[in-house]
């Protein structure tokens, strides 16, 4: 782990050489008056006063449509052709949040959960992660309530800290991210002195996740999901924006002949997720899908893969159309 | 030398059953030459036809549509085509609000008598979408896949 | 907007009504509020702010139960009810209505005959935003609408929260919940989304009332409203019923007049 100081030239130089290089840079740009990540080209295309984009950048891991393998049958034998790896690009996440950056581990966390699952894994290694530590928040913003905060390094490969004179606190904490500095070593010079701290923003703790847990291995049959859910229309938009949330379907797509297999992004809020062929629903009404969301990101994952499901990112907050604010939710089960 | 010469297209014709299948039927015992460009798809009735099968066919690389059946009041379910009419109107509206190429998809009322109304509509069908080219444009987004997972244009 | 939240803590006092559907101060703006009891009803707001169209809740059997409940409702959820009352989704002895008209008087409604004459003094017009992406739509070539849609629904990832905000889309099992024929497919790409949103339209027809709701709830910001909107525009002259008031003569699709005109079948 090293850390260093590049000036706002030696930024926007090293942005040039990344993108030179060939690799698929992705960073959060303008446009339709949202902030998303997009494949940019040059660095004054990345968005600047903003608090958080609108979706996280789990796609890049995990992508909301992957073709698992294609079949083709002929002659009454079958072709079976595998996801080759190979076609990955190399890619870089430029100006991700700590939040977004921290999301990668619960995400991986599932897929490698009871077998690794390698297109998940292979996507990782070909991704390299740049964030941005957090000048800024907004009211749905909690990383600190979660293990997190502005400044967290956990799942990045560089961390820049933009400092009052355009520059920034540059922090190498992987060899992924030395093998960027690498691409234009120049431009990174000693490290000043810098504070990080003193360029954070203050985010005081919203409850304590221990209190959360505790309270919520004894309310599974509390009133409070049927109250708390009651507004909900039963969408996906939280699931979908989460940086976290990793339940898939599974689709054939046939054509005569030939087919492939999908798996595309599902959302424990929908009311089929848990229908049976039998007609049977476990989760049939939407306060059981409310509690099954809270419980398997602030229970059920803590205690199986020993990571919180959830880094304070606030998307779901936003993203909901009936204002499902899911700290406002937390903290009033902390306060029980 | 132009593309259109060498351009065949493919064209689906989703028909009734009773009138214009039976027309079509009446153009090939009359001995009546038309393009053979057109797969048709029988219906028991144009109220049958869901709309989405039109989209489908372009999806599958279809470059022009036929949707045809019964004239008004000959339909042989009574109302099925007053359905179909309604819903062609509507569906029209949307697909060109949408910005599908809605000259592409011709609709008719070819009764079971009129063997040589249905020559004529396949020709011109086809001149037509020759004239057009093929549905490229459509077909290019036909993988239903997104590319690598994220949004590329900015 | 007092008077209303007075009247509706008496109802549930008196026993009137097991539930009232109103809303309260949300994180940036007004949401949904359920009191079932007049605690609850004392957060009770309505003004200019309140948009979710709480038409969406009143089809929901599960959540407003067996006993008559009311509804806080602005001129777009009204509409909403009225379309469900000609569909047979509400009956009068269930639901009771409470507004408040343009000069801060509250106003109470137990029939569709009185929602129906509410409503018919109220225009139903393009706002600002609408007027403006629609006419530069109204603008584009064919080619341009293509992209411009196209380039939207590459956003889209089919999270279904426009069908969830929509209170006509009320169906058990919708047509994306059908597998045998896979009309929509389940997985998101620009050419599948469009067929979702053309599929979703069409079951719209004659049915939307124009209020916004899905292209509110969409959180990649497709202003997918305007799609149903723009139908309900176009096709009201060609099936006569006038946007924003119930088709009293029966759904546009499931049924059909002799005198139907069109000018492009051959």
């Amino acid at each position: 782990m090293e850390t260093k100081y590049i000036s706002q030239g030696g930024l926007a130089q090293w942005f040039e050489s990344i993108v030179a290089s060939g690799k698929r840079v992705y960073a959060p740009v303008n446009s339709r008056g949202q902030v998303d990540f997009k494949l940019v080209k040059k660095l004054s295309e990345v968005a600047d006063d903003y608090i958080q984009t609108t979706q996280s950048i789990k796609a890049s891991v995990y992508p909301k449509a992957e073709v698992l393998f294609t079949y083709e049958k002929e002659h009454g034998k079958v072709n079976l052709t595998d996801f080759d790896p190979d076609t990955i690009p190399e890619t870089v996440l430029w100006k991700v949040h700590p939040c977004d950056a921290a999301g990668f581990k619960p995400l991986s966390a599932i897929f490698n959960w009871d077998s690794a699952d390698k297109l998940h894994n292979a996507h990782l290694v070909k991704t390299s992660v740049i964030s941005f530590s957090c000048a800024k928040a907004d009211e749905s913003c909690f990383c600190t309530s979660v293990n997190g905060s502005p400044g967290n390094t956990a799942g990045s490969d560089v961390q820049l800290t933009v400092l009052p004179d355009g520059g920034a606190i540059a922090e190498i904490l992987t060899p992924k991210g030395e093998a960027l500095v690498a691409l234009l070593p120049s431009v990174f010079e000693a490290d000043r002195g810098d504070k990080k701290e003193q360029c954070l923003v203050d985010l005081p703790a919203r409850f304590s996740l221990e209190e959360v847990n505790a309270k919520l291995n004894k309310a599974f049959n509390s009133t409070v999901w049927k109250e708390q859910s009651e507004r909900c229309i039963g969408c996906g938009a939280c699931a979908f924006v989460c940086p976290t949330c990793a339940c898939f379907d599974i689709q054939e797509d046939v054509h005569g002949s030939k087919g492939r297999r999908i798996r595309c992004w599902d959302a424990c809020g929908f009311a089929l997720f848990t229908l049976h062929t039998s007609g049977h629903n476990p989760r049939e009404h939407q306060s059981q899908r409310w509690r099954q969301r809270i419980l398997h990101k602030f229970s059920y994952m803590p205690d199986r893969l020993s990571v919180v499901g959830c880094t304070g990112c606030g998307r779901c907050s936003r993203a909901c159309p009936v204002d499902m604010n899911i700290l406002e939710h937390i903290t009033s089960i902390a306060k029980q | 030398m132009s593309s259109s010469t060498d351009f065949e297209p493919k064209i689906i014709a989703f028909v009734c059953n009773w009138c214009t299948y039976a027309g079509a039927d009446l153009t090939g015992t009359s001995r009546l030459k038309y393009a053979t460009n057109v797969k048709i798809v029988r219906f028991p009735c144009t109220g049958r036809i869901d709309f989405l099968l039109l989209l489908k066919s372009f999806a599958q690389g279809a470059d022009g549509v036929i949707v045809s059946g019964c004239h008004p009041n000959d339909c042989h379910y009574t109302s099925g085509n007053f359905h179909a009419r309604r819903r062609w109107i509507a569906f029209r509206t949307v697909l060109d609000l949408m910005g599908v190429d809605i000259r592409r998809i011709q609709y008719s009322w070819v009764s079971a008598a009129e063997g040589s109304k249905w020559a004529d509509l396949v020709n011109n069908t086809v001149a037509d979408i020759r004239a057009l080219g093929p549905y490229t444009e459509y077909q290019k987004v036909a993988d239903y896949l997104e590319k690598e997972g994220f949004d590329e244009e900015a | 907007m007092k008077k209303l939240r007075d009247r509706a803590v008496a109802l549930l006092d008196e026993g009137t009504v097991s539930l009232v559907i109103g809303y309260e101060e949300g994180t940036k703006r007004p949401r949904p509020l359920f009191c079932r009891n007049s605690e609850t009803a004392r957060k009770l707001i309505f003004d200019s702010r309140c948009f979710h169209n709480l038409a969406v809740y009143v089809t929901k059997k599960e959540l407003v139960g067996k006993e008559r409940f009311a509804v806080t409702a602005p001129i777009s959820t009204l509409r909403s009810i009225l379309q469900l009352y000609v569909e047979n989704q509400l009956s009068e002895d269930k639901l009771l209505v409470l507004t408040v008209d343009t000069s801060g008087e509250l106003r109470e409604f137990v029939t569709f005959d009185e929602i129906s004459a509410y409503v018919a003094q109220f225009e139903m017009k393009r706002g600002e935003r609408e007027q403006e992406i629609l006419a530069k739509i109204e603008g584009m070539t064919r080619e341009e609408r293509w992209k411009f849609w196209m380039a939207e629904m590459s956003h889209c990832f089919k999270c279904y929260a426009c069908r969830s905000a929509c209170p006509l889309c009320y169906c058990t099992k919708c047509v994306v919940e059908i597998n045998r024929p896979q009309w929509i497919n389940p997985w998101p790409s620009p050419l599948s989304n469009m067929e979702w949103h053309v599929n979703r339209a069409m079951h719209m027809v004659g049915r939307c009332t124009a209020c916004g709701a899905c292209g509110d709830a969409c959180p990649v910001g497709i202003p997918i409203d305007l799609i149903t909107r723009k139908m309900m525009e176009d096709l009201a002259p060609e099936f006569g019923y006038i946007p924003g008031q119930p088709a009293k003569q029966g759904n546009a699709l499931s049924s059909w007049k002799l005198d139907d005109r069109e000018q492009f079948i051959r």
